[in-house]
């Protein structure tokens, strides 16, 4: 039950208001589970602080704001979206670009890539790929708790698709470029499906901007599939501006022997909010999750990270460190499950924060819940400051105290930033997170999209 | 009825429980001679005999029984140092001004739902005193037994530790086998002035049921201590062996500057046993520090969950905590949780925390048993190994006692 | 080149040392030995300049200058190099960068141009080999996962790289085996100047061997209560502490 309904309601009302303009735009199969996701999401209203898994994040400043529509995308806003098309590009990938989440489909083909990769829209693939959306569509939040899940499954109207065929060896990554953008306060939700066949290897970095000042908020879900013996990386980097709400849900799906990668960098933004779910379908899959949060002023980044070991041999390993300035807040909340039968399971996790401030705050809960015997799961979390006798060595060294500090702070950082394969990537994630330090980044540094 | 502890607890009807048994021969306990044998036994069992006390272990006692006190030994030695060591009715009585300033300062009447149960209900307890300047000269003692069928055991304690007095304070728990399910719902209160030191060992052997989870103690328990003066400490440690349902989280309110919150605990869960069990460390003076150690057993079908707090309020400056919650599993039926919340408002702290759970070596076993050790003995020796840290922590009396707790409480997890 | 006088510090309101006087030249090498707790590496500490050392008493110039006003990084770029006891290990900061910021501060200090990034991997080449470092080490996060061995050959190699006027080193033969520490004295020998100088504080006069002291002085109790030539290294090695204890001792009571 959710302790604000009147605000719940307003969501409701919301999905009432626009659930025919919705569903005439989507397929009938995602139409199909509209109603009882809002019934569901009925039952669990939006998330406050006395729901555990949001104890330490306070939505109402976005949540109780009067957003002017709620956005679904015609064909005038991807005219704009086109307009920033640029082809441009420092890094080697396979770049498209999308408005507040959704895909331009106007004058825009879907993408195939070499190999038989396809990349378009939600709606679009409905029909051409019907397979695919039955078979994993709404298959990967089972029994998920949270309301602003089931909000997204009744009213998303659009999202990306993304599908790897067996086998495919990506050889550079797909970077989508998730802008967002109106002339309005707008409150959007888009719904993405990543299915990464069996034996296939890719990478996609998402890279969230905003581009215009007006009061944004975001509440997207993405879903992956990583079939047997796949490797895939995702890489979510996160530069919004204070006054954006972003809350994401990633539900990540293995099967047997997969590796999957999920790496939040968070560089800027109001208040973020990042779930992500690792679900660890079958024997001798493995997971790294890694996060990376630098705020400042009044932000407020929270990551909420979920592994789940339910098959035997299974390997995880969590890594989450922020850095939090002047009044920003941080929380973190990680879980590691371990099923009943999930022998020989190795699960990890760790959390690291440095509080630069006497205002800034952080909130972490790690957690571990077993229910099998041969397991070495370990976990660990520290809140401080930077190390006394590090910062010392480097002084000694004749490097002064400001530049010593920078550097113990992008070593910190960089530990996360490490695990990045792409190597052109790797250097400038750490070149973002430099300049983030020093306070020089405003936005979009590094993506394809050169909007002065 | 808090619902937030990863627990399965069969509903309780209240309507059922006795809240109120006087032990029936209560009136000839004028001599100590005169104690129910049975309950002679179990003092002797758990290494405390009551007569000997006086002579050989120098451990001063107050029995209570189904939640009234029975007997105090050494009130009257303890009181020449001016400590008051006597019954919570005596004390209600004798020290009326005491008892009215101190208690509920801590553990409010409507702490949660156990809490507020107890404070309705409760009979009797303990309670003591050190004045200013006193160190204790012997280890203060409360033994509680559950025996009365139906009966619920609602007592409370209340320990004062004025400026610069020092106390260390035990408490051992035994209840005879029942078939159905008894409930406890204590409080203890602890208050530390300025400089004064109260350490706390609990040795908890409530019936936990048989092996198939019939029976045994429902364990609510409340336990707080708050630093109130500077440079103040109180050390929670206990041994949680029994009950078949265990939930308590002795906590330290860490108030004064400088002072010092520890929490040492080792909690078995054999069978069908559950314990969720941790504590709370709220930092709210400049410089304080905790430390928190905790070591979860499971066996069998058992489920062992550590939760804790630690939090640093913003005025805070200097806080410092270092957690290690170790969990061990035997046996693939059962469960380890950790469930840790640190809260942090203050920049100039340090806090830490570090979990690790894994399987008891099966290579150490083999070891043990290359030299002729039995597997069920080998698994005591490491299972103790495991535990010292927590142990030594114990007056030695306690020590001693708490290892065989640990064996026998683990006999026949591993078949 | 250093001038100590009746330098006396605490720690935590701990007197550490008790006034101690010390004139190292240009191009001598002085040793300091003395039993544990003697205040050795809190003698260090002070001339590397940490803030928890606090100076009571005294004076310290370095060049003519207050070496004591100095913050850490300043001393190091006028000089001086503290090889530590126990170095400190840096996750995410790689030895590569942190050795060319040091370096190129350095630089910057003598009014000279930052090193271009070969001219630098060029510099480090050079000085791994003159250490014999492995250069696998160069690679990784600064001391991070090293061994014992490893940390000190690192800091001689630090050493190499910023060419201290006066080198300090803090037990710089502990945990070593020999060949280390033939490694660790070969390259402070190499390194040495007709010009420059050296600190080297140790427990055991084998080190001594290879790292030839003009110098010995023995720290008791926060005084330095013996000075002689290296024949005072040779004598401690055959008889310990227990004689230059008893001695002192007895002239305190006396």
């Amino acid at each position: 039950m959710s302790n604000q309904p009147e605000r719940s309601e307003r969501y409701y009302n919301l999905y009432k208001e626009n659930i025919r303009r919705i569903s005439d735009k989507s397929s009938p199969y995602i139409n199909s589970f509209r109603e009882n996701a809002i019934a569901e999401f009925n039952k669990l209203g939006i998330p406050t602080k006395k729901n555990e898994s949001y104890r330490y994040t306070n939505l109402d400043t976005f949540f109780n704001h009067e957003y002017k529509s709620y956005f679904m995308p015609t064909a005038s806003d991807f005219k704009k979206a086109e307009e920033f098309r640029c082809d441009v590009t420092d890094l080697d990938a396979h770049g498209l670009v999308l408005l507040n989440g959704f895909y331009p489909t106007v004058n825009d083909k879907p993408r195939q890539l070499p190999g038989g990769i396809w990349i378009g829209s939600m709606t679009e693939a409905a029909g051409k790929f019907e397979d695919q959306i039955h078979k994993h569509y709404n298959k990967y939040i089972n029994g998920n708790s949270d309301g602003l899940v089931h909000l997204n499954t009744a009213m998303a109207s659009d999202g990306v698709f993304i599908y790897i065929p067996e086998g495919v060896v990506l050889n550079k990554p797909i970077q989508i470029i998730n802008l967002v953008q109106s002339d309005e306060d707008i409150f959007c939700q888009h719904r993405s499906l990543i299915v990464a066949e069996k034996n296939s290897n890719a990478t996609v970095i998402i890279c969230d901007h905003t581009l215009s000042p007006n009061k944004f908020l975001t509440n997207g879900v993405t879903e992956i599939f990583v079939g047997e013996n796949a490797h895939f990386e995702i890489i979510r980097v996160q530069n919004e501006h204070n006054n954006a709400g972003k809350i994401t849900h990633t539900f990540m799906h293995q099967e047997r022997n997969s590796f999957a990668s999920s790496n939040n960098i968070t560089l800027h933004g109001g208040l973020v909010r990042n779930s992500t779910h690792h679900f660890l379908g079958g024997e001798g899959a493995e997971c790294n999750s890694y996060g990376l949060y630098l705020a400042d002023k009044w932000q407020h980044v929270d990551n909420f990270v979920n592994v789940d070991h339910a098959f035997p041999n299974c390997t995880s390993n969590q890594l989450f460190k922020g850095v939090l300035d002047d009044m920003a807040t941080g929380a973190f909340n990680g879980r590691i499950y371990v099923h009943r039968d999930a022998q020989g399971t190795v699960a990890y996790q760790k959390n690291n924060n440095i509080l630069l401030t006497d205002d800034a705050r952080m909130d972490t809960k790690p957690q571990l819940e077993i229910y099998a015997d041969d397991v070495k799961c370990s976990h660990g979390a520290t809140v401080g400051q930077l190390d006394d006798d590090a910062l010392f060595y480097l002084q000694s060294r004749g490097i002064n105290k400001r530049e010593a500090r920078l550097m113990l702070m992008f070593g910190f950082a960089h530990e996360v930033i490490q695990n990045i394969k792409v190597e052109a990537l790797r250097d400038r994630m750490d070149n973002l997170v430099m300049q983030r330090l020093k306070g020089e980044l405003s936005r979009c540094a590094f993506c394809m999209v050169k909007c002065g | 009825m808090p619902a937030w502890a990863n627990l399965k607890i069969p509903a309780i009807d209240y309507q059922d429980i006795i809240f109120y048994a006087a032990p029936k021969q209560k009136a000839s306990y004028d001599n100590i001679d005169d104690i129910d044998p049975e309950l002679k036994k179990t003092f002797d069992k758990l290494g405390i005999p009551l007569e000997e006390q006086k002579h050989l272990s120098g451990v001063a006692v107050d029995a209570v029984m189904d939640s009234v006190s029975v007997k105090t030994t050494f009130r009257e030695t303890l009181a020449e140092s001016g400590i008051i060591f006597c019954s919570f009715s005596d004390a209600v009585k004798e020290y009326p001004d005491l008892v009215r300033r101190y208690m509920g300062t801590v553990v409010p009447y409507t702490d949660n739902f156990f809490a507020s149960l107890n404070s309705a209900v409760f009979s009797d307890g303990s309670f003591c005193y050190i004045p200013k300047g006193v160190r204790c000269p012997m280890e203060l003692s409360t033994y509680f037994r559950i025996n009365s069928a139906n009966t619920g055991q609602f007592e409370r304690t209340l320990l004062v530790a004025d400026e610069e007095a020092y106390v260390s304070y035990l408490e051992g728990c035994t209840a005879p086998m029942r078939d159905e399910n008894q409930l406890h719902a204590a409080i203890v209160e602890i208050i530390a002035e300025n400089n004064a030191e109260v350490k706390y060992s609990t040795v908890q052997n409530w019936y936990p049921g048989d092996k198939d989870g019939k029976g045994g103690i429902f364990n609510f328990v409340t336990k707080r201590g708050l630093c109130r003066g500077e440079n103040s400490k109180i050390s929670w440690t206990q041994i949680e062996t029994g009950s078949a349902i265990t939930w308590k989280y002795p906590s330290c309110i860490l108030r004064g500057d400088n002072s010092t919150g520890e929490f040492y605990s080792v909690a078995v869960t054999n069978h069908y046993q559950q314990a969720d069990t941790g504590t709370k460390m709220i930092h709210i003076g400049k410089n304080t520090k905790s430390t928190i150690v905790s070591k979860g057993i499971s066996a069998g079908h058992g489920q062992n969950s550590y939760r804790g707090l630690v939090k640093v309020l913003k005025n805070a400056t200097g806080a410092r905590n270092f957690s290690q919650c170790d969990s061990l599993l035997l046996g693939n039926q059962c469960g380890a949780h950790t469930f840790p919340y640190i809260e942090v408002d203050n920049q100039t702290a340090i806090v830490e925390h570090e979990a690790t759970t894994s399987k008891i070596g099966e290579d150490q076993i083999f070891y043990c048993n290359q030299r002729g050790i039995s597997t069920q003995d080998a698994i005591g020796l490491i299972v103790n190994g495991y535990a010292r840290e927590v142990i030594n922590k114990l007056p030695m009396e306690f020590a001693v006692e708490a290892q065989k707790l640990l064996q026998i409480s683990l006999e026949g997890s591993v078949g | 080149m250093l001038i100590i006088k009746n330098l006396k510090a605490e720690i935590d309101g701990k007197a550490i040392l008790k006034g101690i006087s010390l004139e190292v030249k240009a191009g001598e090498i002085h040793a300091i030995m003395g039993p544990n707790g003697s205040g050795k590496s809190t003698l260090a500490a002070v001339l590397a300049g940490r803030e928890f050392v606090n100076v009571t008493e005294g004076s310290v110039t370095y060049f003519g200058k207050n070496l004591l006003e100095m913050p850490a990084e300043e001393r190091s770029k006028e000089g001086i190099f503290l090889g530590f006891q126990y170095p400190i290990e840096i996750p995410g900061v790689s030895m590569v960068n942190f050795m060319k910021t040091a370096v190129n501060e350095h630089r910057k200090y003598k009014g000279l141009e930052p090193l271009s990034a070969s001219d630098f991997l060029k510099l480090m080449r050079e000085k791994k080999e003159l250490v014999e470092i492995d250069s696998k080490l160069a690679n990784r996060s600064v001391n991070e996962g090293f061994s014992g061995g490893e940390k000190k050959k690192n800091e001689i190699f630090q050493m190499a790289m910023l060419e201290p006027k006066l080198a300090i080193l803090d037990e710089t033969d502990s945990g070593l085996d020999i060949d280390a520490l033939r490694i660790v004295a070969n390259g402070v020998n190499k390194l040495k100047r007709p010009d420059t100088s050296a600190i080297v504080i140790t427990h055991y006069q084998r080190l001594l061997d290879y790292i030839i002291p003009d110098v010995v002085h023995v720290l008791y109790d926060g005084r330095i209560v013996k000075t002689s030539g290296r024949e005072l290294a040779l004598e401690i090695e055959e008889k310990g502490y227990d004689w230059i204890k008893k001695e002192v001792d007895k002239k305190d009571l006396s």
